[in-house]
């Protein structure tokens, strides 16, 4: 082996590269480190920019609605307030009681229809699956007072106009759980794609490698694997549709009493804001301030605890 | 200012592997290194030299922390939370950990191949074996093209791809896409090498175009290997490193030595169990 610096031979091209990378590469290190801080800047920024909005609304729910939350507020029924008390609005029980029907008898049948689409998204390669994904992305592109209507005509006058024997239910909350879990399930079948094809191939084909049949390597490994991301898409759709007003608007009627039969007219959280919001009372439109602070606590809640179980589920999978 | 280690004028013979590799001149030293996740130690009791311009292989069971050791010499645990890089390592005069250097110019002097290929897909032949200088800030279009060429040259690739450098690199298998990423390792002229077992993903006769690279270019650059395959280790390396789980499950250096001595007539009793499959 050759060593030291030899007299009288060229110079190697190679040791004269990797002289000539270190020396640019140091000479232009600060120029590096700066653009990379200012592109690092940039993205802060940005992000910055992009959270104002959600604490700006945070800040103004809490500093108009929070004085609004006491014991009546969650107990009582609303009512118009009084000369002798003209802030004496009652409560929002009923739309708190409605919301937990109309959402909960949407999930029930949004939950189990979008999982197993999406299991049929992300397992199956046919062309009925692409057209079933177009439309599923479509779906929840539609603007949701469109499935107001929808619900309105399928679900509260029904049929009877055209002779077909269907008659309609009426305002109902059973006509919002329609328009709510039709808005559901694709956004379900959307994210329960997403979390079930993040299952790594070579974890399904184990399972086909042993005989099973696809449908037990679904249930028995993909949809356990992906069970995390399955209960974020359900619990993330279903804090959605928790704020939907739109597609229930002209379809649940609305109740002023505590109402657990979905057949009949009800009140929701959403609703309420509306109703409490363009009503003549002063009070009852600061109100909607305390309601809506509710709604986005409901929903901040279902967020984090979406993510808080899923990450434990994670962790307790280790 | 130029490590002086670096005027050196490379040999263009290669090495005999008869007598101590460790004779000639010294490209890295390890000090007592250990490297620790969230203060549970993967390797430990690091101490050895890295003779230059050889092959130096790093072996042993899973889980004796080989990899990791890789991985500390370039600073890749820099990326990790949680990892603690204890010891010295000298890159010539220099402590990487302690001695001031930045990361990424660390990087350009120690390169690496990783387990299984990773050219950039987006990127064509060409811009993947240059990326490495431009991403280092050399754009001059000469520059590039003769290191490309030279270290297409040196990876063996040339040939094949000479005509199609334009082409996405997807276009190529397996065994020619981890030849590529040793192009791109190569271009920017490292000091140091760093293999992550490169053919453990690679069919046979690929995995045997590797080896004869690597006997090839430690001419240019310090090879430092990890590999599974005792063979390999056998074929390729000047230099070997073994090393071995202890109780706590960290690992730690067994024995140091001359590769030929060490699948001979090793000192320690556990690198003769090994080598001779008794476990691992």
């Amino acid at each position: 082996m050759t060593t030291g610096v030899v007299e009288g031979i060229p110079p190697d091209p190679i040791l004269e590269r990797r002289e000539m990378v270190q020396r640019v590469a140091r000479k232009t290190l600060d120029r590096r480190i700066v653009v990379s801080g200012a592109m690092i800047g940039l993205c802060g920024v940005a992000l910055v920019l992009a959270v104002i909005p959600l604490f700006a609304i945070l800040y103004s729910l809490v500093q108009k609605g929070i004085h609004w939350w006491s014991i009546d507020f969650f107990t009582k029924v609303p009512q118009f307030p009084s000369l002798i008390d003209p802030n004496d609005v009652g409560g929002i029980s009923n739309a708190i009681v409605g919301s937990l029907v109309i959402d909960g008898i949407a999930a029930l049948f949004a939950i189990p229809i979008g999982i197993v689409a999406g299991l049929f998204l992300a397992e199956s390669e046919s062309k009925l699956a692409g057209l079933l994904r177009t439309t599923a992305e479509i779906m929840t592109g539609l603007p949701s007072i469109l499935l107001g209507i929808f619900a309105y005509q399928m679900i509260v006058i029904g049929f009877d106009q055209w002779g077909i024997k269907l008659p309609g239910i009426g305002f109902s909350g059973i006509a919002g759980s329609f328009a709510i879990g039709v808005l559901m399930i694709p956004v379900i079948m959307k994210a329960s794609e997403t979390a079930l094809r993040g299952v790594p191939s070579t974890i399904r084909e184990a399972g086909l490698a042993l005989g099973a049949r696809r449908g037990v390597v679904a249930r028995k490994v993909v949809i356990p694997t992906a069970l995390p991301g399955l209960i974020t898409a359900v619990l993330l759709a279903l804090s959605r549709a928790v704020g939907e007003t739109a597609p229930i608007l002209w379809v649940i009627g609305a109740s002023t009493m505590v109402e657990l039969n979905p057949k009949k007219e009800m009140a929701s959280m959403p609703l309420q804001i509306f109703q409490s919001a363009t009503s003549p009372y002063v009070a009852l439109r600061e109100e909607a301030w305390g309601i809506a602070l509710f709604l986005v606590f409901v929903v901040l809640v279902i967020n984090l605890g979406s993510r808080l179980f899923a990450a434990w589920l994670q962790r307790e999978r280790r | 200012m130029a490590d002086p280690s670096t005027m050196v004028r490379l040999s263009t013979e290669t090495s005999d592997q008869e007598g101590d590799p460790r004779s000639g001149p010294i490209s890295m030293r390890f000090e007592d290194v250990s490297v620790t996740f969230n203060g549970r130690t993967a390797i430990r009791d690091v101490h050895f030299e890295v003779p230059r311009n050889k092959v130096t292989s790093l072996i042993g069971p899973s889980g004796s922390g080989k990899t990791t050791l890789l991985r500390a010499i370039n600073r890749m645990h820099d990326l990790t939370k949680g990892a603690v890089v204890n010891g010295s390592i000298r890159l010539g005069e220099t402590d990487i950990y302690k001695g001031g250097i930045p990361a990424t110019l660390l990087r350009t002097r120690v390169g690496m191949v990783f387990q299984r290929p990773n050219p950039f897909p987006t990127m064509s032949i060409y811009d993947n074996v240059v990326s490495g200088l431009r991403f280092n800030g050399i754009h001059k279009k000469s520059v590039l093209e003769e290191a490309a060429e030279s270290a297409l040259i040196g990876a063996a690739l040339w040939d094949s791809v000479s005509n199609r450098l334009k082409a996405h690199a997807s276009t190529l298998s397996g065994g020619e896409q981890q030849r590529l990423c040793i192009a791109r390792a190569l271009a920017v002229e490292p000091e140091v090498l760093l293999m992550d077992e490169p053919t453990s993903s690679l069919d046979p006769i690929s995995m045997r175009l590797i080896e004869e690279l690597v006997s090839e270019l430690k001419s240019r650059v310090t090879i430092v290997i990890v590999t599974h395959n005792m063979q390999q280790a056998a074929r390729v390396s000047d230099l070997c490193a073994f090393f071995l789980m202890g109780n706590d499950r960290a690992g730690e250096q067994i024995e140091v030595a001359a590769t030929k001595k060490l699948f001979s007539e090793p000192d320690d009793p556990r690198t003769l169990d090994y080598i001779q499959g008794r476990f691992g």
